[in-house]
């Protein structure tokens, strides 16, 4: 039955998906292909279109194999049963993380664990402002028109906090950044 | 208004504004986790107040080391926090809403989806401002973490680390990094422990 298939098939992705997005890419391939959901090429559209729409990749894939395989209600049932674990799992630590975070292992672990996670995200950052200007593929070049919009944004957000005294928001910079995308690549 | 004269109160509220605010979010919740811990920390940390920084540090920790995407984690939490287990639920349907349907849409209707430039194009920039907001959050957290040397120690040895891996694509996720970092610091700290011990004993 589409509905239990997909339900456990995605079930098996919520699980096991540590790691962030890209992580789970290799899961999601192995699960999809072996229902025979999606084949090497439309995954890959697939991952492109999840990067163009709100949401991880693999909420985004769980509703569209669900959709394409058995409608309404088999989108509902795969992004359920992809969001369940994660949402189990939270729910249990957060019930318990007041007594959890007490242990003194615990300290121990998260005092390396949270400078670490810190070192992780400015190295990702770096990485991605980098590879917007520059191309990281083959040979050295630089991306024009990208490097214009770092700047554009850039010097936006420098500017905004020099007058307005405060940041600007985090929805307000990607909104920008949209109509900069349609204008400078669209010359 | 409606709430109140559904005569919820301020629990009913109080809900309303976890699903409108997670709603919010989970509409731009582009390019992956970290993007998002900006986007989190800008509304649950600095305008609802409903964490502090340091509870988004943990979640953001518990997050990375738990099956599941960063801000389905992050909503989860919050609205467990703020409303028990009905706010978490409320949360977690609220940030995935959006992308259900949009992809939903997309499903029926576009099979050709990328072919249409401008929608491209507004994601070529978009993509950029995820790379800038990533940054921003890094910057957030060095700016109010502790700065002992043990603490910076680990920054820079996971900053270079993961630098590393993004520029050979070596096949090592961020998870067996921060496996090694938890590993190692309790190391440190069983050592100390074992000293101290020793010492009082004298």
């Amino acid at each position: 039955m589409i509905y239990l298939e997909l339900f456990l098939g995605f079930l098996k992705v919520g699980c096991l998906s540590f790691g962030g997005a890209y992580g789970a890419i290799p899961l999601i391939r192995d699960v999809v292909l072996s229902y025979g959901w999606l084949n090497d090429e439309t995954l890959a559209y697939m991952i492109a279109v999840s990067e163009s729409t709100p949401g991880p990749i693999m909420v985004n894939i769980a509703t569209y194999v669900g959709s394409s395989q058995a409608g309404f209600l088999g989108a509902f049932i795969a992004t359920f049963a992809v969001v369940l674990p994660s949402f189990l799992f939270i729910l249990l630590i957060t019930a318990l993380l007041k007594t959890v975070l007490k242990i003194k292992y615990i300290q121990a672990v998260l005092q390396g664990l949270k400078p670490s996670i810190i070192g992780i995200v400015l190295a990702t950052g770096t990485y991605m402002l980098y590879g917007n200007c520059f191309s990281v593929r083959g040979s050295f070049s630089m991306d024009t028109r990208g490097t214009v919009i770092t700047v554009i944004l850039l010097t936006g957000i420098f500017a905004y906090k020099q007058i307005a005294k405060k940041k600007l928001s985090p929805i307000t910079i990607i909104f920008i950044s949209a109509c900069l995308g349609t204008i400078v690549y669209g010359i | 208004m409606l709430v109140w004269l559904l005569g919820g109160g301020t629990a009913m509220n109080l809900l309303l504004d976890l699903f409108l605010t997670f709603a919010k979010i989970g509409l731009f919740t582009f390019g992956g986790g970290y993007a998002m811990i900006s986007i989190i920390e800008n509304n649950c940390v600095q305008k609802k107040k409903w964490i502090t920084h340091d509870e988004m540090m943990n979640v953001t920790v518990i997050a990375e080391s738990t099956p599941g995407p960063i801000s389905i984690n992050c909503a989860t939490f919050v609205g467990y926090k703020q409303a028990g287990f009905i706010g978490s639920l409320i949360a977690t349907f609220a940030i995935i809403l959006p992308s259900f349907v949009v992809i939903y849409i997309i499903s029926m209707m576009l099979d050709n989806f990328l072919e249409f430039e401008i929608i491209t194009n507004a994601f070529k920039g978009i993509k950029i401002a995820v790379g800038i907001l990533i940054l921003d959050a890094a910057f957030t957290m060095i700016k109010k973490m502790k700065k002992k040397f043990f603490s910076l120690f680990f920054t820079v040895c996971s900053f270079i680390a993961m630098l590393l891996i993004n520029i050979f694509s070596w096949n090592f996720s961020s998870i067996s990094l921060l496996l090694i970092a938890a590993v190692f610091s309790l190391t440190v700290f069983l050592v100390q422990d074992f000293f101290e011990q020793k010492g009082g004993a004298k």
